[in-house]
């Protein structure tokens, strides 16, 4: 992963709240085997017609949101499945952040991994924020390490999973992280009940 | 004396490796499918690193797998792509892998749990949301992304924040006719498709102690539909009983230890919960799901409601969107909503119990002519014991189709995709847009009112019909 710090850009408000990670990537485009190639399948149903033509009314098919960085989003956003590949679409269609008043506690945890910076914010701040996305060319930024967003007249604290923030800015590795307390994971395995099942019988 | 805990605090407690927050949690169980583990798979393998306890890691295909002509092979190649990857991958790495070809293969959330797997007071991990069943055991058991596959597999452990706790409480009996789904759908109707968010649900109270195991795993299942981090119900003589013999359950002098260590587990009285919510089961009836997430839902006897009924604007809003998708119009009776496909399986419907409900209804009837009705069973041995028992030849005399068992159109990854426009009484759990297939319409059903609703064409109370 590569170290996020501070991202400016233009955004794209969808204001839909509950928006589940079946929309984000639609089951047909999880049969891939590798992690990339999924950004031109984001919000497919939505973005595209039936014979599968981009939808021209759809917000992101939009030239004007192109080379957007931030998604301006709903409540609840990212519910449902597990899915990874919800935040790998995020980000290869070219986002960096996403801008809810709340995410979804597995799509938030997932995107601590793959580099999707997620700000929560209050509803109201949200509102805001939409209301000045519908200009496209307005930016916003977003600093990870003061943990600020700040676009046209509107400047807001976040909260952030303080271990998330490390391993974001630093890019780091996870499972580096957690083998530097290889002993006491093995003193656990060591501690465990006898009967505790096995996949060995 | 020490301080009362909840069951979750004593789950939790007992695997923290680092206390943190994040904690560092150790895990018991990692169950792994052929759709979100090709990535950590080969991202273990990029980075030089090994499986650190494959004897605590299961694997079965369940996701993209055909559910008929198994012996033709799977015949879409990235499907068959995924599948050989996982082949290949647990054989690398010496992981048990239930194969399409294994009499114990079927949904992952069905397996665990058959196979005795699945045991109170566990850790247990998989890279699906729905991993929130097995917390029907009184295990802690939650849904995790491929990086976190990887890492588990890498370390055996996860990285958690400590989520809040919230009991709902449900007192009464589940009336006749009033099924374990109806119970959630109506659960989630009350908390709302968020209600959940940072929080493990315990479900406690009468009704939930009235449940057998199979109906508790109902519940628990659609915690995330809730927007739990996870759903867990104490154990007690009914889990004891159930996990007893299972091929992966302790034997002799472990068995009593474990049963011992189960009895402890429940919630200390006195033990307090972030939040509480109150149900009556006794107020229950069947549900029917009308929009596109699984709080958009109504009785049986009741209509569509109009999105003026939402004071939320955003929800209101939704609501628009919603019966546009489903093609309904405010104030339709559901009993009025005809529908074209029946399907009768997923890890929240799909087994034994359930098919026994569904069968219950059809039998001696017939499929209405313009349905195509469809019974997937959770697993192979769920299969295996609805044949012994005659329950396939009550569906197919009734005019199902008998399948093989998988995720079928839960998720329409297999060739069971619904077609566009149609409209399907479904026992899973998701009735997001294009969820079986882009542009189907889902209705969330528990198994006996998808079969009455099979046999007549349209949503019928199954209460009043099963009397009749």
């Amino acid at each position: 992963m590569n170290p996020v710090r501070a991202i400016t850009g233009t955004m794209v408000p969808l204001d839909r709240a509950d928006v589940d990670t079946d929309q984000i990537i639609p089951q047909q485009f999880l049969k891939r085997i590798e992690r990339d190639g999924y950004g031109d399948f984001l919000f497919y149903n939505w973005a595209h017609t039936d014979d599968g033509t981009p939808s021209s009314d759809f917000i992101i098919n939009s030239p004007d949101r192109r080379g957007a960085k931030v998604l301006v989003a709903g409540p609840n956003f990212g519910c449902g499945s597990s899915r990874e590949h919800a935040p790998w679409a995020i980000q290869q269609w070219g986002f960096d952040a996403v801008i809810t008043p709340s995410a979804a506690d597995i799509f938030r945890n997932n995107s601590s991994f793959t580099g999707l910076l997620i700000v929560e914010l209050p509803a109201e701040a949200v509102g805001r924020l939409m209301d000045v996305a519908a200009d496209p060319a307005a930016v916003v930024t977003i600093d990870l390490e003061t943990q600020t967003v700040a676009a046209d007249g509107i400047e807001e604290h976040f909260d952030f999973d303080p271990t998330a923030k490390e391993r974001l800015l630093q890019g780091l590795d996870g499972i580096g992280v957690t083998m530097t307390h290889d002993d006491v994971i093995a003193s656990h395995e060591a501690s465990r009940p006898s009967w505790l099942p096995t996949s060995v019988g | 004396m020490s301080t009362p805990r909840t069951l979750f605090e004593k789950v939790w407690d007992s695997h923290v490796v680092v206390d943190s927050d994040p904690a560092l949690l150790y895990v018991d169980l990692h169950l792994v499918h052929e759709v979100t583990s090709p990535q950590a798979f080969a991202g273990l393998t990029a980075s030089g690193r090994t499986v650190r306890r494959p004897d605590l890691t299961v694997a079965t295909v369940d996701h993209g797998i055909p559910t008929t002509g198994r012996s033709l092979g799977i015949r879409d190649p990235l499907s068959k792509k995924q599948v050989d990857a996982l082949i290949q991958n647990c054989r690398d790495q010496g992981i048990t892998m239930f194969g399409i070809d294994d009499p114990r293969q079927g949904i992952v959330h069905v397996v665990g749990p058959e196979q005795g797997l699945t045991q109170p007071g566990l850790l247990i991990v998989c890279g699906d949301s729905h991993t929130s069943t097995h917390g029907a055991f009184g295990a802690l058991a939650f849904g995790i992304g491929t990086t976190e596959v990887e890492h588990v597999l890498a370390t055996q452990t996860i990285w958690q924040a400590r989520p809040q706790t919230m009991a709902v409480e449900v007192e009464g009996t589940l009336p006749w006719g009033v099924a374990a789904k109806d119970l959630i759908l109506g659960i989630i109707a009350q908390i709302g498709v968020s209600g959940g968010t940072r929080h493990v649900i315990e479900y406690r109270g009468q009704a939930i102690r009235d449940l057998s195991m199979e109906q508790r795993m109902t519940i628990c299942n659609m915690s995330i539909e809730g927007g739990a981090r996870a759903g867990m119900i104490a154990p007690d003589e009914t889990t004891i009983r159930y996990v007893e013999g299972r091929p992966f359950a302790p034997k002799g002098t472990d068995w009593d230890a474990a049963v011992a260590a189960w009895e402890s587990l429940a919630t200390d009285p006195g033990a307090g919960f972030d939040k509480v919510e109150v149900l009556d089961a006794g107020a229950l009836v069947p549900h029917v799901s009308w929009g596109v997430n699984p709080a958009q839902t109504v009785p049986v006897t009741g209509h569509v409601p109009s999105p003026d009924s939402y004071s939320d604007p955003q929800q209101r809003e939704a609501a628009v969107r919603a019966l546009e998708y489903m093609a309904l119009r405010p104030g339709t009776a559901i009993a009025d909503i005809n529908i074209d496909h029946v399907f009768l399986g997923s890890c929240t419907n799909g087994r034994i119990e359930d098919l026994r409900a569904a069968a219950k209804v059809v039998e001696g009837r017939k499929v209405d002519d313009r349905v195509n009705a469809v019974v997937v069973p959770g697993s192979m041995q769920v299969k295996a014991q609805a044949e012994a028992e005659g329950l396939s030849d009550i569906f197919e005399r009734a005019g199902f189709s008998w399948r093989d068992a998988g995720c079928s159109s839960c998720l329409a990854m297999n060739p069971d995709v619904i077609p566009s426009g149609d409209r399907c009484a479904s026992t899973s759990n998701r009735n997001y847009e294009g969820r079986q297939g882009r542009g189907a319409r889902t209705h969330l059903v528990s198994p006996a009112m998808a079969a009455a609703a099979a046999v007549s064409g349209h949503f019928v109370d199954v209460r009043e019909w099963q009397l009749s």
